[in-house]
């Protein structure tokens, strides 16, 4: 990693421009077997529907993961996705997170320039945020900041002002909300042939 | 019991009921090669990998049982990838084990590695990568049931050379346990009941008859229901035989190269009522044009094809046949409120009376023309007959003239297009059903791809009978290029007498017949099928001017067809 200023490169909001009426989250149970990330990213491929993000990890249950995917429902109708999707053998469950009554969480790591002029200035937008520095170099900062996605794209905006050495977002990840109706919440059972 | 992962697959196909394999051996599935020996299963020694997985499709066709394929690693493993491909498009249950080099190598480049199971993820149902010999029988159990249960399609195993070699302590498991694989076979009562109701008011209704009637051993049913509404079926290139050619309400084929009367009387209808069918770009022509004042009823098994092309008005996810029927015990009690449909019945066999298949038949002399030949061999054979075709004018010319009597006497490769299909198919289908008379129908350049088939066709005894319409052309790609393309030829001819069909015919230990001159046509059909120790082939010289209509050109609104020569 190259760490002259110059070599800065913006990873800034500018290359995400969330539009989230295109944008849908899935929460697919699936097996927690070799390849199966592998199914899923292919049949996107295949069908030419576009990921937006996506994250997976396992569940509670050790013989399940959960893959949290939003998709773009420009490239193809949803309904054809999770039918599509359904088709997978190792594909257990399908559930549809409305935005609107879902706990989104992302997170978001960052290594900024920070001299001694600035230092401060950058500590004091993480602390906004509630994020925390976790590495310290003379000469930059490493944060990590957790948020709604939505929230993340703020924080992107503002901290590339200071200088972006590099940055990785790991994907959203969803839950529904509690105690809200479940009219909202469609879910799919396991049709598949 | 110990057994070795090699002993355990073979058993557990013996378990399955596999009685034929079709394949060729290699390093990485050597192990598997050597029990195979002392086991009751027939093994197909093809001369390649496509022959073998074609043929395991034919096979299947013919018996509606899956069908099997063994090969070895790396380039084997490629080879059958467009036979998995053809399959999964036209839903044939297949089960293709493939060798795998040792787990310790997986990764390594090692010598005849490919990621199988990489590349074949698309075009399976789904395929395993086994890394422990227990699994064996387990994986095997679900192979086959995912193959045949469902949407049929094909399924691949890949068997690491190690696990084969490594021992297991035999069980054979008593159910299969998929969590996600649950296919919904049962069709929605009160959907069955609204269709029902939506029949019984139509007043320009069609049956949209797919391959999927075909597969689900739907055909009787569904030549009662069509006699109890007496509203006409439309049989696709995958459906033809689902509905006997022969009953008075079946018109037969529709789509690009659909007989006038199936194209118009989707075009014009006010339902369709579509049953294994997936609104296939060859029959629809330009989707939005197609079939515009109808309303759709879809029956599928298969719930992503439902919307997937077309909004179904109602959708039904089950076994075709299973919803036929309860779709029969719902029509007969609207029965009495049933529109009368006569008049539109009557436009039908108006349309079939103005514009059926045509070809030039006062034409004497050479060439022959490609429908008499096909015309022949239907006439001069029963309707028990297998006819099986490659792709091309040929195929179209073979699902336009042949009459199809019964379900599973039409194979051909329709979702694909796969050239070549139709040699190896066909012994598949002989093996499968030896009592019955195999002909193919096939085109030069088709033949070309995999006739080296009949070398193994003759070394097992599976005497089929090979019709090649040798017009010396890609004929089809010929015909786009003189109707689209100013008829400027690039790269489609292939001449007739290279190769010397009767003398390749003859290397490959079948009798090699030509035929010239029409008058000689029925003799060459009899005696060919009057041999029955081996294959044979016959190159008739047909016409190379030749096109199939009608066609709706790629791209129209299946109102643009055009009825021949004429209408250009
Ligand atoms: C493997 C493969 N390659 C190419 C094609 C494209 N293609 C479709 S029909 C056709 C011509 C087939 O020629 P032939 O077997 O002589 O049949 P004909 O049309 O002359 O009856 C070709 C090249 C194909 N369908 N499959
Ligand atoms: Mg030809």
């Amino acid at each position: 990693m190259n760490s002259e200023i110059s070599s800065i490169v913006p990873i800034g909001g500018a290359i995400r421009t969330p539009n989230e009426f295109r944008h849908h989250i899935l929460s697919v149970l699936v097996e927690n077997k070799t390849g199966v990330l592998a199914r899923v990213a292919q049949l996107f491929s295949r069908r030419g529907y576009n990921i937006f993000s996506l994250a997976v990890a396992p569940t509670d249950d050790d013989r399940f993961s959960r893959i949290t995917v939003v998709v773009d429902v420009d490239t193809a109708p949803l309904e054809q996705i999770t039918k599509q999707l359904h088709k997978l053998v190792n594909v257990i469950k399908i559930s549809e997170i409305d935005p609107d009554d879902a706990i989104e969480y992302e997170l978001l790591l960052a290594t900024v320039a920070a001299d001694a002029a600035t230092r401060a200035q950058v500590i004091e937008l993480v602390n906004l945020f509630e994020g925390r520095i976790v590495d310290v170099g003379s000469t930059k900062l490493t944060v990590m900041v957790t948020a709604s996605p939505s929230q993340l794209d703020d924080f992107e905006a503002l901290i590339v002002e200071y200088g972006l050495v590099e940055l990785q977002r790991t994907g959203r990840v969803a839950l529904q909300k509690l105690g809200k109706p479940t009219t909202k919440r469609k879910q799919m059972k396991g049709k598949v042939s | 019991m110990k057994l070795t992962g090699a002993q355990a697959l073979i058993k557990s196909l013996e378990m399955q009921g596999v009685e034929v394999v079709f394949g060729l051996p290699g390093g990485a599935i050597l192990p598997v090669y050597d029990p195979l020996l002392d086991s009751s299963i027939r093994h197909i020694l093809v001369r390649h990998e496509q022959g073998a997985g074609h043929a395991a499709e034919g096979y299947a066709q013919a018996t509606g049982k899956p069908g099997v394929a063994i090969v070895t690693s790396g380039p084997a493993a490629t080879n059958i990838v467009t036979p998995l491909a053809d399959a999964y498009m036209d839903s044939i249950p297949l089960v293709v084990i493939t060798g795998q080099v040792a787990t310790s190598t997986i990764g390594t480049d090692a010598f005849q590695e490919a990621d199988t199971t990489g590349i074949t993820m698309s075009i399976t149902k789904h395929n395993w990568l086994i890394t422990d010999a227990d699994d064996i029988p387990r994986v095997v159990r679900e192979a086959f049931h995912v193959a045949t249960t469902g949407r049929p399609g094909p399924v691949l195993i890949d068997l690491p050379k190690d696990v084969s070699n490594a021992t297991m302590e035999w069980y054979w498991p008593r159910q299969v346990s998929l969590p996600g694989y649950k296919p919904t076979t049962k069709g929605h009562p009160k959907m069955v009941r609204e269709a029902a109701r939506m029949i019984a008011a139509a007043e320009k209704p069609i049956f949209y008859v797919g391959g999927g009637v075909v597969r689900a051993h739907g055909s009787e049913v569904l030549t009662r229901l069509v006699d109890l509404t007496q509203i006409p079926a439309v049989t696709t290139l995958m459906g033809r035989g689902a509905l006997p050619d022969s009953h008075p309400l079946c018109l037969g084929m529709p789509g690009m190269h659909g007989n006038y009367a199936a194209v118009m009387s989707m075009q014009k209808s006010d339902l369709l009522i579509v049953l294994g069918a997936r609104f296939d770009d060859r029959v629809t022509g330009k989707v939005d044009a197609f079939a515009p004042y109808a309303k759709v009823i879809h029956i599928d098994i298969d719930p992503a094809e439902l919307g997937k092309i077309r909004h179904p008005d109602i959708p039904i996810v089950g076994d075709v046949r299973s919803v036929m029927e309860d779709l029969l015990v719902e029509l007969e009690e609207v029965r009495e409120s049933f529109r009368d449909i006569s008049l539109w019945r009557k436009e039908i066999h108006s349309w079939q009376e103005n514009y059926p298949y045509t070809y030039d038949r006062s034409h004497e002399g050479p060439p022959l023309k490609p429908q008499f030949v096909i015309e022949r061999i239907r006439d001069l054979n029963t309707d028990d007959t297998i006819v099986v075709s490659g792709v091309g004018q040929h195929q179209m010319w073979a699902s336009q003239y042949w009459r199809f009597e019964k379900p599973n006497m039409w194979i051909n490769s329709g979702g694909l297009g796969t050239m070549g299909f139709a040699v190896p198919a066909a012994i598949g289908a002989k093996v499968g059903r030896p009592d019955r008379t195999v002909w193919v129908i096939d085109g030069d350049g088709c033949f070309q791809m995999t006739a080296q088939e009949l070398v193994t066709a003759t070394t097992e005894r599976v005497p089929i009978k090979v019709a090649i319409l040798n017009n010396a052309y890609l004929g089809m790609v010929r015909q786009w290029q003189e109707m689209f393309y100013d008829e400027r030829y690039s790269e489609v001819y292939l001449s007739p007498d290279l190769p010397d069909y009767v003398k390749w015919a003859e290397a490959m230990g079948c009798v090699g017949l030509r035929v010239v001159d029409p008058s000689d046509v029925d003799a060459a059909i009899e005696k060919a099928n009057s041999i029955t120790d081996r294959p044979v082939v016959i190159d008739f010289r047909t016409d190379t001017q030749e096109k199939v209509f009608p066609m709706v050109p790629a791209g129209k609104s299946n109102d643009e067809i055009v009825l021949g020569e004429e209408g250009l």
